[in-house]
């Protein structure tokens, strides 16, 4: 029973990194650039919807959609203002860029919001009444399904998270599949020139994908504080790192590699620190990447990349 | 054109902040010496310690306590102080800039750093410069330590602590368990790259195998990794941990006492002084900290005339209840105050002189402050004076003794 409980954990550790590697992949799948501001969007997304619901009191599905707007108008502006400049630049110059974009979120957020960690609100719980053994009825929170008889828990927040995957992966696949902007986006990542002189706006094409990237930060967000509630200013950038390598391991550019790196690098971090050592941990998932990237170098789902000569 | 000169900008503006974030506090407001060179009537104090960053709220809590007590004291009129703090961010490296800052500035005695990593590196400084250093809160022994290799260990003569050391904390701890009989089996989560925790484990360990105390569960996490805690948890209550140490600050600590909830995992729990503050946290649901024991030098709520003035005058200025941090920076101002008055010394002096002065003080008086009566320091910097036992109730410290 154990075994199945720390597999719980590790799935729903997982779904978290999944989601926010899904955000990481789409990016550079089709702007081929490492978006590492990504987790600090995140970070914004999450302190949006924080403020929504605890100071404003506003409910919780509204704050998330304030947190997505704003989200969204972010991820334009830091592209129009960052990014797209450096369009023709090498790429190198567009990844320290982003870097540089990170830090300064994080540390306007401390100028704005200090440094003081703060306690994101529950929201995925229900009310039940409960009789105690003396008689009287009491109204407690329930966060979690138990089964077999309490011996296992699943926490709603691991199954909104999951769902919320599956429902972004699935969206993602539609959108790229099918609409006319979506096809302009695999055109872009195919061949920006090809895609010009076929007469796709490669630059709109990109400013939209940040834009969608973003949106997605902001619910990655508050499913992370919601599953992880302590919210600082660096909240996003060491989850970002991890999600950013399970989407390496899923294979960088591959969606529905984002959600299974993810997961499996939940599940083996978990694993490793209840098998194996809590202090290991950490190593034992890197070593696990590097192996996996020595023997399929474009990660679990990666597409080889042929170069042209 | 218009393109590049944006990017440029864009560029800059980056730059900028990040400077800017990292000598936040270098404000080029104190002139050269040159230009005000009768302006030496104050003992400079510096200090450095986490004004911004995860660890900001024990650099504020010193920062604002030291404030209140140069200026408690300025207004006696005798011994003048002129405090500075500089950011550290909980960064050795930034803390010895910001170190190199006041040392060009002119500090003459320095209150070290805050946290326990920051202090190794400035307290080596301060060490080859003779600047006398008495931090409030840096607890580790390897801020005291001058080589580790040597046979047997030697300590740096001009550095001073008013908290008490890593291992202090760790014994008195096991001993506190075993006095009140709290628990037999007893589980550890500790942050394992972490010196303040490392250390505080390592003798509470040891004071609990020489007690007879059982260690079923030992556990880590590390920075990084220090978000989901279920392995961990999972581990201290299959085991039958019935009470769990935590030897760390409440960032963690606070998670941990989530998920403890949400597995339905209800041990009692045994904090450090790092584990101080979790109560202010914002939004923070109170009663998961509600019975947990902490043993902490200092208490907000005690009927202690001297305590209460100090916690009113916390409270209006900062609007918060001061913690141990505070105290124990209230109480190191004090102590130089104390100390200075003491010794004779004119703020003319140089930094050496003022060091060896304080060195034969330090040694030998007595202090009464907030955070004890009647303590104590022997050669090597460690401070003697007694903990209390405090326990959350009701989202408020009540004294156990």
């Amino acid at each position: 029973m154990s075994f199945l409980n720390f597999l719980i954990s590790g799935i729903s550790l997982g779904s978290i990194y999944a989601i926010i590697a899904l955000g990481y992949t789409m990016v550079y799948g089709i702007a081929k650039m490492l978006n590492f501001a990504h987790g600090d969007v995140i970070m914004v997304g999450a302190y949006i919807c924080f403020f929504a619901v605890s100071r404003y009191s506003l409910p919780p599905l509204v704050g998330i959609l304030v947190a997505m707007v704003i989200c969204t108008l972010l991820g334009i502006i830091i592209e129009k203002l960052a990014y797209k400049p450096l369009r023709a630049a090498p790429s190198l110059a567009v990844l320290i860029t982003a870097i540089g974009v990170s830090y300064f979120l994080q540390n306007a957020a401390q100028l704005l919001w200090s440094s003081n960690p703060k306690v994101f609100p529950m929201f995925f719980q229900r009310m039940v009444s409960k009789t105690t053994p003396d008689g009287t009825v009491q109204i407690v929170p329930v966060n979690g399904i138990d089964l077999f008889g309490g011996e296992l828990r699943v926490s709603y927040v691991t199954i909104v998270t999951i769902l919320v995957c599956l429902i972004i992966m699935l969206a993602l696949t539609a959108f790229t599949g099918n609409t006319k902007m979506g096809k302009a986006m695999r055109a872009c990542s195919e061949d920006k020139d090809a895609a010009r002189l076929m007469g796709i706006n490669v630059n709109t094409t990109i400013s939209v994908t940040f834009a969608i990237g973003s949106g997605l930060a902001a619910i990655a967000g508050v499913l992370l504080c919601s599953a992880y509630p302590t919210l600082v200013p660096t909240t996003g950038s060491m989850p970002g790192i991890k999600a950013f390598t399970a989407a390496v391991f899923g294979g960088i550019g591959s969606i529905p590699g984002a959600l299974l790196g993810g997961l499996m690098l939940g599940v083996i971090e978990i694993m490793a620190k209840a098998y194996v050592s809590t202090q290991l941990s950490d190593a034992i998932v890197f070593a696990v990447l590097i192996i996996v990237l020595l023997v399929k170098p474009t990660g679990l789902l990666g597409r080889p990349v042929r170069e042209k000569v | 054109m218009m393109k590049k000169a944006l990017a440029f900008i864009m560029a800059m503006v980056m730059v900028l902040a990040l400077v800017a974030c990292g000598n936040s506090n270098t404000d080029p407001q104190t002139a050269p010496d040159d230009t005000t060179p009768t302006e030496t009537t104050a003992f400079k104090i510096g200090g450095t310690g986490p004004l911004t960053g995860g660890a900001a709220i024990y650099g504020n809590a010193v920062k604002n306590a030291a404030e209140i007590a140069v200026e408690e004291i300025n207004a006696l009129g005798g011994i003048q102080f002129e405090l500075r703090f500089e950011d550290d961010q909980h960064d050795a490296e930034k803390a010895l800039n910001a170190y190199n800052t006041l040392k060009g500035w002119g500090m003459q005695i320095s209150l070290g750093s805050v946290t326990s990593k920051p202090c190794e590196a400035t307290a080596t400084e301060a060490y080859k410069d003779r600047i006398f250093s008495l931090t409030p809160s840096a607890s580790s022994t390897a801020v005291l330590v001058l080589d580790s290799d040597a046979d047997p260990v030697t300590y740096k003569d001009n550095m001073f602590q008013m908290c008490f050391t890593d291992p202090n904390q760790g014994s008195a701890s096991a001993q506190y368990i075993f006095d009140k009989g709290l628990a037999t089996k007893v589980a550890v989560i500790w942050k394992s790259d972490d010196v303040y925790s490392k250390g505080i484990y390592d003798t509470f360990t040891a004071k609990a195998a020489e007690l007879g105390i059982e260690i079923v569960s030992d556990t880590t996490f590390a920075d990084g990794n220090d978000t989901d805690f279920s392995v961990q948890i999972a581990d201290a209550q299959s085991k039958g941990a019935e009470l769990v140490f935590l030897p760390m600050y409440y960032t963690p600590a606070s998670l941990i006492f989530a998920q403890a909830k949400a597995a339905g995992f209800a041990p009692k729990w045994f904090g450090v002084d790092g584990m101080d503050g979790i109560l202010t946290l914002e939004g923070f649901e109170t009663s998961l900290a509600e019975g947990v024991i902490l043993l902490t030098p200092f208490n907000a709520d005690s009927g202690d005339a001297k305590t209460a003035a100090f916690v009113a005058k916390y409270q209006e200025k900062f609007g918060e209840v001061p913690t141990q941090f505070a105290a124990d920076a209230y109480d190191c101002v004090y102590a130089y105050y104390q100390a200075l008055t003491a010794a004779g010394c004119t703020t003319d002096m140089s930094a050496a002189d003022i060091c060896s002065a304080m060195i034969k003080q330090f040694t030998t008086m007595t202090f009464d402050g907030l955070t004890g009566e009647g303590m104590t320091w022997d050669a090597t910097g460690a401070v003697t004076k007694s903990p209390k036992g405090m326990v959350i109730e009701n989202g408020a410290y009540v004294g156990l003794d």
